[in-house]
């Protein structure tokens, strides 16, 4: 992958409150209408994003208020998005990314955000250090014609 | 987040409009449950057109209706999704659950 040149950036800093799943989604969707997106391209990101910040509130601070930080740049044609928390890590990401696989013990839990995060962006890393922290990388091309 | 509901001949309408996230699903499984268990209807429909945003947590909600209903010998029905619904359905292979679908068979 060549290397991007990013024209515009910011950084969000919030609590792991699920009253945030909405405002964050909702600022990384308007950064991005820069890129002129269609509207399902911002769905998706959307969607894409709750997901990532969700997994921080359900799953990496399931027992504390930890700090979520998301950072988002854009380039010529799409966004970088990076959502990295610092709680309990996830021990095999390969296992967490199984779609229909979850630790949800009370059977609300579809089990597909990561699955909703590779399919609704072009590139998703994820990486993880067990008791230190997760962060979630995706990119999405935008606003390309 | 909206939530309406109508009682029909033993079945239960849904209705919801807005967002369903994570924080919002906890919300409207609450009082969903709770109507669901004072009415026991044979068949819960859920009326998805106003849903502006959904995410896994809103499959999550549909899926675990479904298993209340099937505990109670009833069954689970989806009516209008809209895109963002309609796109999760598809990728989580529930599509089986929209009825009267005129897109049925669409990509």
């Amino acid at each position: 992958m060549s290397k991007k040149q990013y024209n515009n950036s910011f950084k969000l800093k919030i609590p792991a409150l699920s009253r945030n799943e909405s405002f964050a989604r909702s600022a990384v969707a308007a950064f991005a209408a820069q890129l002129d997106p269609t509207v399902e391209e911002l769905s998706d990101l959307r969607s894409a994003v709750s997901e990532a910040v969700t997994n921080c509130i359900v799953h990496a601070y399931a027992d504390t208020i930890g700090e979520i930080e998301i950072t988002a740049r854009l380039y010529d044609g799409g966004i970088y998005i990076k959502v990295r928390d610092k709680g309990c890590g996830i021990e095999d990401i390969k296992q967490a990314m199984t779609p229909l696989f979850t630790t949800s013990q009370y059977g609300e839990s579809a089990g597909l955000g990561f699955s909703v995060m590779e399919s609704f962006t072009d590139r998703l890393k994820v990486s993880s250090t067990p008791g230190r922290g997760t962060t979630v990388i995706m990119e999405k091309k935008l606003g390309k014609k | 987040m909206k939530l309406t509901i109508t009682h029909g001949d033993k079945y239960l309408c849904a209705a919801i409009g807005g967002d369903i996230d994570h924080h919002t699903a906890s919300e409207i499984r609450i009082r969903l449950d709770g109507e669901i268990e004072r009415s026991m209807p044979s068949m819960l429909i859920l009326e998805l057109s106003g849903v502006e945003f959904c995410d896994s947590s809103g499959i999550g909600l549909i899926l675990g209706r479904q298993r209340l209903m099937e505990s109670l010998g009833g069954g689970l029905a989806v009516k209008n999704p809209s895109p963002p619904v309609r796109k999760l359905l598809m990728l989580a292979g529930l599509t089986r659950l929209i009825i009267n679908d005129d897109r049925k068979g669409a990509k």
